[in-house]
């Protein structure tokens, strides 16, 4: 029998700034992993993958990360994708710097 | 120093308006980033978890002051202020913006200075001793040859799509601070017969597969050693494997054929392609090396220097950890570290790199080294300025005694940074250097390596710390592997895996469970942890890290 579709997100870098942004459910790029759209549909996730793909001059190096859902919206599973939403522990640098979100 | 010369200058100018107009292309969507993605590493550029990081070559670690003030231009202007030294003598900015990249490379250009060549499969920044032209000894500065090195293999058109990168350094000692055994070639300056020239070694390296360098030559003289080292570079570009990532390194390449059957081709390449070396390449050696004269060293009484060492314990204990025998017995090698206790172990500020130019320019005879172990080094002081200079230090967080003790700690910039990483390096470092200050004990334990890799590439150089610590990403948490003696000096050895991996909050208890092994297993003060070790061999080490065990046994 086939793995569950664990639930993902579609994340990237922004083309100009180099920082993480999110995909939302209304076709916009966030700053904020809450914002994003958390896909539960396999196909689906495929779909979004590949319009986000599609946009190259604003983002760079799409992927689907999993994710849960938490109470203010997508939340990561993993610690990689808890400081890719922060920033560097050694430092308030990142996205702590200006908004401070707790680490999951 | 290496001043650049027309051409070296004409070179750049074209390389960064080349980069400037590709960056412009990415941007309006001409170029898409897989087409981009190569050009950018061609120039130092990556795209790291939270941005892009510019990683800009310090050719065999020597910067002058006016270069020191440029990087911490580029620190304030274009970064958050600070800017990080890496293991292999070069500096990486951690938050610049794709538009400000070319302006920040034509700022590096004005000093002499670029990120040519710090990525991709293509042979990387030559690194050297960060002693080089100061040690006492040494046989002979390996800066001109590293700089020779630099000239041939930038923009090399044979050598630019490799199996791999390559990684090359020089020393000129058989006191090994270069690591050369870790590189896929090491050189050793040797002189015989009144004639100069290295020994080559080759096929070393860490990562998934750590590998001690092998001897490919016990001597090749100068004027044969850039046809010699070319055939080697070829030899492997033709027959290294690029049909596997992980085994396309020359040092696979060395274990797979064995290094006689590598050196009989060598030999053969080196037929084919010494002809071609017409002496050009020795008439611009004996140029470069005018550029690396020593200053006119000043002389002068020593006696400040005797008496604020009697007087001050403070300075006393800083002179006693950071300060090297310079071949001038009148004058000193200054190591300033970049390791205050709880900071980020290669981190300077802006600030700090402008106290250290300054030193430089007023005291150290304009000259500055980057260590592959992420300090910074004055390789030229007169004794009766370290007071001086201590106390200027001590103003700007920079005068921490601890060189070569277990505080200064190698740490790749690990899962805070980097984007291949499995694991935090960073505050692993940090949480070892704040628990040993305070117990006090790091004087006493004495010299000791500690070396802290945040994944398999080993870029923290873990398997050759004396206490080596692998961070990697064991079911989704983070978990620390422990090597125990390693070393990456001239008796170079590959550190030996202790057992199980601890978590996040067991790595520095199960370090210091392990010190406190050393401090017991010890036969003197004098001995050493890596001395005790090869001693007395992993048992009585893995028992302190391993408690539990030894219970379930009794």
């Amino acid at each position: 029998m086939a793995r569950a579709f664990s639930p993902k997100i579609v994340t990237a870098n922004h083309l100009l700034e180099g920082d993480v942004i999110y995909q939302t459910a209304d076709d916009r790029w966030s700053r904020h992993i809450s914002e994003a759209e958390l896909i539960t549909d396999e196909a689906h996730a495929q779909l979004r993958l590949l319009d986000a793909s599609r946009q190259a001059n604003v983002i760079v190096g799409a992927y689907l990360a999993d994710a849960v859902a938490g109470e203010n919206g997508p939340e990561p599973t993993h610690f990689r994708e808890a400081f890719r939403r922060t920033g560097p522990s050694n430092y308030v640098h990142g996205k702590q710097e200006a908004s401070p979100q707790p680490r999951a | 120093m290496y001043r650049y010369s027309e051409f070296d200058t004409a070179f750049l100018a074209e390389r960064n308006a080349q980069f400037r107009a590709q960056v412009e292309r990415r941007i309006d969507g001409s170029l898409t980033e897989d087409e981009f993605k190569p050009l950018r590493l061609m120039n130092g550029l990556y795209l790291q978890l939270h941005a892009y990081m510019l990683r800009v070559a310090i050719p065999y670690g020597t910067v002058n002051s006016a270069q020191m003030r440029q990087l911490a231009l580029l620190a304030e202007k274009w970064d958050k202020g600070y800017g990080h030294f890496t293991t292999r003598q070069n500096i990486q900015y951690n938050w610049p913006k794709l538009n400000d990249v070319p302006d920040m490379l034509d700022a590096l250009a004005e000093v002499g200075m670029h990120a040519i060549q710090t990525s991709g499969n293509t042979i990387r920044n030559v690194t050297a001793d960060h002693f080089a032209g100061a040690a006492a000894d040494e046989v002979a500065d390996p800066r001109p040859y590293a700089e020779l090195l630099r000239q041939w293999s930038t923009d090399h058109p044979e050598f630019q799509f490799m199996p791999r990168k390559f990684k090359i350094a020089i020393t000129g000692s058989e006191n090994d601070r270069a690591v050369i055994k870790a590189h896929d070639i090491g050189l050793q300056l040797i002189e015989r017969d009144s004639v100069l020239g290295a020994k080559v070694i080759v096929g070393g390296g860490l990562g998934r597969t750590p590998m001690i360098g092998k001897t490919l030559n016990e001597f090749i003289a100068f004027d044969d050693l850039l046809a010699y080292l070319e055939a080697t570079v070829s030899v492997w570009n033709q027959i290294g494997r690029r049909d596997n990532k992980y085994k396309a390194r020359i040092k696979i390449t060395v274990h797979e054929h064995g290094i006689d059957d590598i050196r009989a081709r060598v030999e053969e390449r080196y037929a084919q392609v010494r002809p071609q070396f017409k002496g050009v390449d020795m008439a611009l050696l004996e140029e470069i090396k005018t550029h690396f004269a020593l200053p006119a060293f000043r002389e002068g009484s020593v006696a400040a220097f005797e008496g604020a060492y009697t007087n001050d314990p403070v300075f006393r204990s800083w002179v006693d950890t950071n300060i090297a025998p310079h071949k001038n017995a009148d004058h000193a090698i200054v190591t300033i570290s970049i390791k205050k206790h709880g900071n980020t172990p290669g981190d300077a500020t802006a600030e700090q790199m402008r106290v250290m130019a300054d030193l430089a320019q007023e005291f150290g005879y304009d000259e500055l080294r980057i260590s592959h172990e992420q300090n910074v080094i004055l390789p030229h002081v007169h004794k009766s300025d370290l007071p001086a200079i201590h106390a200027r230090l001590k103003e700007h967080e920079l005068a921490t005694a601890n060189i070569g003790l277990i505080s200064d700690i190698i740490a790749c910039p690990g899962m805070d940074y980097c984007a291949l990483a499995t694991a935090r390096s960073i505050p692993v470092a940090e949480t070892i250097a704040t628990r040993f200050d305070e117990l006090k004990l790091e004087h006493d334990i004495g010299h000791l390596k500690i070396k802290i890799s945040g994944c398999i590439n080993a870029c923290g150089h873990h398997h050759v710390g004396h206490i080596g610590i692998l961070g990697l990403d064991r079911a989704g948490v983070e978990n620390y592997q422990i090597t125990l003696g390693g070393d990456g000096s001239e008796n170079a050895s590959i550190g030996e895996r202790a057992g199980p991996g601890f978590s996040y909050d067991e790595i520095v208890p199960a370090v210091e469970r392990l010190v406190y092994a050393y401090l017991d297993l010890r036969d003197s003060k004098d001995e050493t942890f890596l001395q005790t070790y090869r001693r007395l061999g992993l048992a009585p080490f893995k028992a302190a890290l391993y408690p539990e065990a030894q219970a379930d046994a009794a």
